[in-house]
């Protein structure tokens, strides 16, 4: 069975590129055979955050309009044997993707024994993100604790839930789930940040990630390795954390709180 | 928290936050799926009633809910404190 995971948001910069890659590391890493595919048409970043940027020669635009085969596309990922990553074009024809057009290249997929097809969405609502989240199985809602964050978040909850295949066969729900990303346990605590449990709250969803915001983001994005492969840094634990829940386990939610500090930088902050 | 934090305080705002999302969040569910139109009469009927009473953008609110099987479309006005024509 292949699952097909949307990482959507409706508002942009929020952290969709950074989790689709982490997350498909992660599952990745657990032995599941993945693909990632960049729904960003005209804004291809993914093979950068991947670190594969040099190796696209096809994309997905390619795949659909038949000029070379999936397999030609698909770029094999040089750390993990078994996560592929298809590449956005970078033309600006947004009608490039088609509904029929992804449904192929997913069912391609699905035959070639995919465990996890992971689609990261493009901001906003419009054909990209409605595309992305079209065939999906789950959901993974990535928010900012941050009020126009959550308000499209909701928007984009009432779309997986009216505008997905699942809605429209009447099949059973998509599932979604909230990943909360961005997170300073130090200004919640000051309440400075809405909490966890103030999105949670008003979202009515279940969390499958907190992570926390942390310069290891942008340090991983200039190596072009996904911050979950960072073996010291809190970012990855959360996200790799967030894939054990996915696959199933019971985790205790970590890094809600500031990490102690010596009694020096206690005294004067920073 | 440390010493300096004390001096650059800004005020504790997320309670503000959660506030607001609260109740936009549950107006914005509760059009969903409701008729296109509704914005626009909303717009309207602001207008009309404004032409009597100075009230709010906010004072006017408009919902369709299900009744026993049937649409309603419920207005509600908030009239300010002291009506001024
Ligand atoms: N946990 C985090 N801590 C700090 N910066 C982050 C974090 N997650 C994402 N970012 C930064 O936010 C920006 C947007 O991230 P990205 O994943 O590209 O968002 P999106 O795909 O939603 O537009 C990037 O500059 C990224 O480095
Ligand atoms: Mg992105």
């Amino acid at each position: 069975m292949t699952e097909i995971i949307v990482v959507t948001s409706g508002k942009g910069g929020v952290g969709k590129t950074t989790t689709s890659a982490s997350v498909a590391c992660g599952l990745a890493r657990r032995g599941k055979k993945v693909a990632v595919i960049d729904f960003d048409i005209g804004l291809r970043n993914l093979d950068l955050i991947m670190g594969c940027e040099r190796r696209v020669v096809y994309d997905f635009v390619n795949v659909i309009q038949g000029d070379c085969t999936l397999k030609q596309a698909l770029i094999k990922d040089k750390r993990i044997e078994t996560l592929f990553v298809l590449a956005a074009s970078q033309t600006r024809d947004k009608d490039a993707l088609t509904t029929e057009g992804v449904r192929r290249v997913l069912d391609e997929l699905i035959a070639d024994g995919f465990d996890y097809i992971v689609c990261d969405s493009p901001a906003g609502i419009e054909k990209g993100a409605h595309l992305a989240m079209y065939y999906a199985d789950r959901a993974i809602v990535v928010v900012n604790p941050e009020v126009s964050s959550v308000r499209d978040s909701d928007r984009i909850l009432g779309l997986l839930a009216s505008k997905t295949q699942r809605a429209e066969k009447g099949e059973s729900k998509v599932q979604e789930h909230l990943l909360l990303t961005r997170y300073s346990p130090k200004r919640v605590a000051i309440g400075e940040m809405m909490s966890v449990d103030d999105v949670k709250e008003i979202l009515g969803l279940d969390v499958i990630g907190v992570v926390p915001e942390s310069p290891d983001v942008l340090s991983a994005s200039n190596a072009g390795t996904p911050v979950i492969l960072n073996p010291d840094s809190d970012v990855a634990r959360a996200y790799d954390d967030s894939v054990g829940r996915l696959l199933g386990e019971t985790l205790p939610l970590r890094f809600l709180e500031e990490p102690k500090k010596g009694f020096f930088a206690r005294m004067f902050g920073g | 928290m440390g010493l300096l934090d004390l001096f650059r305080r800004t005020p504790p705002t997320a309670s503000l936050a959660k506030e607001r999302l609260r109740i936009i969040v549950a107006q914005e569910r509760s059009s969903r799926g409701a008729p296109d139109y509704l914005p626009l009469l909303r717009r309207e009927v602001l207008e009309v009633i404004r032409k009597y009473v100075n009230v709010d953008p906010e004072a006017v609110q408009i919902s369709v809910e299900k009744e026993d099987g049937q649409e309603v479309l419920e207005f509600s006005v908030a009239l300010p404190e002291k009506a001024a024509g």
